[in-house]
C-alpha cells in the first residue's frame, strides 16, 4: 500500500502487522459501541437466573400468587422503582433486554441466512433465476411489512403452540421468525451485488483458467469477501429487528404478557407515565433509556465497522 | 419513459393482487375467524355480507369481495362492530393519518435537508459533530420513546400542548416526534451526497466565477445532491406510516393505526382487508411517483437501462 493510503486508513506501529482484527479493535466506535453493548448484554444476560425467579421479581404473574404480587419489591429491585403490581421495574428492564435482544439477534440471523442465500443464487446463476428473484425482492420492497409481519404472527401462533407445546416458546419463535422473513431483502441486494463484481474480478477468472472446482473457488474465494459486507449489514439489521419488536409490542400485538420487552414496557407504561396528576416518569424512562442506549451502541458499532471493511468510503467516515 | 410507465402500472394491479390472497389467507387462517364459530359474530354483517357480496365463504371472498370493492369502492360491513361500515371507518381516519404523516415528512425532508448541507459546508467544525450526534440519536431511539418523552415533557409537565385531534396546534408535537426518524436518515444522506457534489468542478468553476456561496450551495449543489434523498422518500413513506402508529397511540389520535390494530385483535377480516388494502395502495402509488419522478429530477438518468 502506499504512503498515502496508509495514513487514511490506519497507522501501524513499526513490526505490528495490519491484520482485520487489529483494525476492527483500533476503530474507536468499535470499542466504544461494543463494550457498551456487551456490558448491557452481560447484565441482562447473566441476571436472568434472578430476575425469572419468582420470588425476586415477580414478573411472572401466570402463576397466580396473589399474596405475594401485593408484596411491593423492596432493596436493590427497587432502584428503578415498582409498577403498579409491586413488580421491581429494574428486574422486568433487565429480563426485557435478554428477550428483546434475543429477538433481534435470532431475525437478523434468519435475513441474514435468507439474503446469503437468495443474494448467491441470483448472482451466481445469473440469467432468468436472476431477473426473477430481482423482481420478486422488488415486489417485496414495496409491501407493508409491518402489518404482514402483525397478520404472520396471528395466523401462526396458534399452530405453533400446539407444535411447539409452549405457548411463550411459540410466541417468541414466532416473533423472530417473522421479523426475520421481511427484513432480509437488503441482504440480498448487498449480496447479489458482491457476488456479480466479485466474478468479474480478474482473480476469478485465473482461478477457473487453472482448473480449481466451482465449489473451491466459491469456499476459498468468495466466501471470504463476501464477509466483510455481511457482517455490517448484520450488525445493522439487528437494531432494526429490535426496533420492530419494540413496536409491535408496545401496540400490544408483539410479545404477549407477562413476559415482559421493553417495547410492552414502554407500552404499559404509557397510561401512568403521562398523566399529568401523578407522572409515574420512571415506568416509561428505565425501558427507553436501555432501548436507547442499545439501539444507540449498536448503530454506533456499525458504523465503526462499516468503516473498517469499506476504508475507501472517506466520505462517510464520521 | 412511457414504456416505463406502462410496465409499472401493469404491475400495481398484481401486487396488489398478491397482496389480497396474502392477506386474506392470514386473516382467514387466523383462530378465531369469525365463520368458525369461535366467536359470536354480529349477524347483522354476516346477512349484509351475503346478500351484497355474496360472500359468505372463503371462495366468496376470494373472488367476489373484491369485485364489489374494485367496482363500488364498497368494503362492506365491519364484521366486528356492530353497525358500521369498513369504509366510513376508514373515511373518517385517514384523512388524519395521512395529514399527520404528510406534514411530519415534510417537515423531516425541508429540515433534515438543510442540516444535512450544512453539516457538509462546515464539515468539521461544531455544527457538523452536533448534527451527527443527533442523527445517531435519531435514528436509535424508536418512535415511542421520542413520542413520549416529547409527550411527558410538553404535556404532561410543561402543559403547553395536549394531546388528541382538532386544531392544527395539536398537530405540531405529534408531527415533530414522527418527523425526527426520518430527518435523521434524511440529514446523513443530504451531508454524504453534498459532500460528493461540493468537491466537484463546477463548483470551482461557480465561485471563481463570483457566485455568492449561498447560491452555489443552495442553487447548484443541492439539485444534485437531492437525489439519494428523493430516492429514500419511498421507504421513507411506509417507516413514517409505522411510525404513525406509534405516535397516535401516545397522542391519543384516533387515526388509521388504532383502527388497523383493533382490527387484528378482532380478527375482523374486512377491516384487516380494507386497512391493509389502503394502504397498500398508498405505498405502492407513493413508490411509483417518486419512480417516476426520478427522469423528471435528473434527465441523464434512465432506469429503464439495464444496470
Amino acid at each position: 500500500m502506499s504512503a498515502a493510503t496508509e495514513s487514511i486508513l490506519y497507522k501501524t506501529a513499526e513490526g505490528v502487522p495490519d491484520t482485520l482484527l487489529r483494525r476492527i479493535w483500533a476503530s474507536g466506535r468499535v470499542r466504544v459501541g461494543g463494550g457498551i453493548l456487551l456490558a448491557v448484554f452481560l447484565t441482562c444476560v447473566v441476571s436472568l437466573p434472578w430476575t425469572m425467579s419468582p420470588t425476586s421479581s415477580i414478573y411472572y404473574d401466570g402463576q397466580r400468587n396473589l399474596p405475594q404480587l401485593a408484596k411491593p419489591a423492596s432493596g436493590a429491585p427497587a432502584w428503578f422503582g415498582t409498577d403498579l403490581l409491586g413488580r421491581s421495574v429494574l428486574a422486568r428492564c433487565l429480563m426485557g433486554g435478554a428477550i428483546s435482544m434475543l429477538i433481534g439477534v435470532a431475525a437478523a440471523a434468519i435475513s441474514v441466512v435468507l439474503g446469503l442465500a437468495v443474494g448467491l443464487i441470483a448472482g451466481f446463476k445469473g440469467g432468468w433465476i436472476d431477473s426473477s428473484l430481482m423482481r420478486f425482492v422488488d415486489i417485496l420492497y414495496g409491501l407493508p411489512y409491518f402489518l404482514l409481519i402483525i397478520l404472520l404472527k396471528v395466523a401462526c401462533e396458534k399452530p405453533l403452540t400446539s407444535l411447539l407445546g409452549n405457548p411463550q416458546a411459540a410466541n417468541l419463535v414466532v416473533l423472530f421468525a417473522a421479523i426475520g422473513l421481511v427484513s432480509w431483502l437488503t441482504m440480498a441486494r448487498v449480496v447479489r451485488g458482491q457476488v456479480l463484481s466479485l466474478r468479474g474480478q480478474p482473480f476469478i477468472e485465473a482461478a477457473r483458467a487453472m482448473g480449481l472446482p466451482s465449489t473451491r473457488i466459491f469456499l476459498r474465494h468468495v466466501l471470504p469477501n463476501l464477509v466483510g459486507p455481511v457482517i455490517v449489514y448484520a450488525t445493522l439489521i439487528i437494531p432494526q429487528a429490535i426496533l420492530q419488536e419494540s413496536f409491535l409490542s408496545f401496540l400490544g400485538v408483539g410479545i404477549n404478557p407477562p413476559l415482559p420487552t421493553w417495547g410492552s414496557l414502554a407500552g404499559e407504561a404509557r397510561e401512568y407515565a403521562l398523566n399529568s396528576l401523578n407522572p409515574r416518569w420512571w415506568l416509561l424512562v428505565f425501558p427507553c433509556a436501555m432501548l436507547g442506549v442499545t439501539l444507540l451502541c449498536l448503530n454506533f458499532l456499525g458504523d465503526g465497522l462499516r468503516d473498517v471493511f469499506d476504508p475507501k468510503r472517506e466520505a462517510a467516515k464520521l | 419513459m412511457p414504456k416505463l410507465l406502462i410496465y409499472r402500472l401493469l404491475q400495481f394491479p398484481l401486487i396488489l393482487a398478491v397482496i389480497y390472497v396474502v392477506t386474506l389467507g392470514l386473516a382467514w387462517a387466523a383462530p378465531g375467524s369469525p365463520f368458525e364459530g369461535e366467536r359470536n359474530m354480529n349477524p347483522q354483517a354476516l346477512e349484509q355480507l351475503k346478500e351484497r357480496f355474496n360472500a359468505d365463504s372463503f371462495i366468496g371472498f376470494l373472488t367476489f369481495y373484491p369485485v364489489r370493492i374494485i367496482t363500488r369502492l364498497d368494503f362492506g360491513p365491519a364484521m366486528s362492530l356492530p353497525g358500521q361500515q369498513v369504509g366510513e371507518l376508514i373515511g373518517t381516519r385517514l384523512p388524519r393519518s395521512v395529514a399527520l404523516g404528510a406534514v411530519a415528512l415534510a417537515i423531516a425532508t425541508v429540515v433534515g435537508t438543510v442540516v444535512g448541507t450544512l453539516a457538509a459546508v462546515y464539515r468539521g467544525k461544531t455544527f457538523d459533530w452536533a448534527s451527527l450526534m443527533f442523527t445517531l440519536i435519531g435514528i436509535s431511539l424508536p418512535g415511542f420513546v421520542v413520542a413520549g418523552v416529547l409527550s411527558l415533557i410538553f404535556v404532561a409537565n410543561l402543559q403547553w400542548f395536549s394531546g388528541g385531534w382538532g386544531t392544527a396546534e395539536k398537530m405540531v408535537l405529534p408531527a415533530i416526534a414522527l418527523s425526527l426518524a426520518p430527518m435523521a436518515y434524511i440529514t446523513r444522506l443530504t451531508r454524504v451526497s453534498m459532500l460528493d457534489v461540493l468537491g466537484a468542478d463546477y463548483v470551482r468553476t461557480a465561485r471563481a466565477k463570483g457566485c455568492s456561496k449561498p447560491v452555489v450551495v443552495f442553487k447548484h449543489c443541492l439539485r444534485n445532491a437531492f437525489l439519494p434523498v428523493f430516492s429514500y422518500l419511498g421507504p421513507a413513506a411506509a417507516a413514517t406510516l409505522t411510525g404513525s402508529f406509534v405516535v397516535e397511540r401516545i397522542f391519543s389520535i384516533p387515526g388509521m393505526g388504532e383502527l388497523f390494530v383493533l382490527s387484528v385483535q378482532n380478527r375482523d377480516q374486512t377491516l384487516i382487508l380494507g386497512t391493509v388494502m389502503v394502504y397498500s395502495v398508498m405505498l405502492l402509488s407513493f413508490n411509483l411517483l417518486v419512480d417516476l419522478g426520478y427522469s423528471l429530477i435528473d434527465p441523464r438518468i434512465d432506469i429503464t437501462a439495464k444496470g
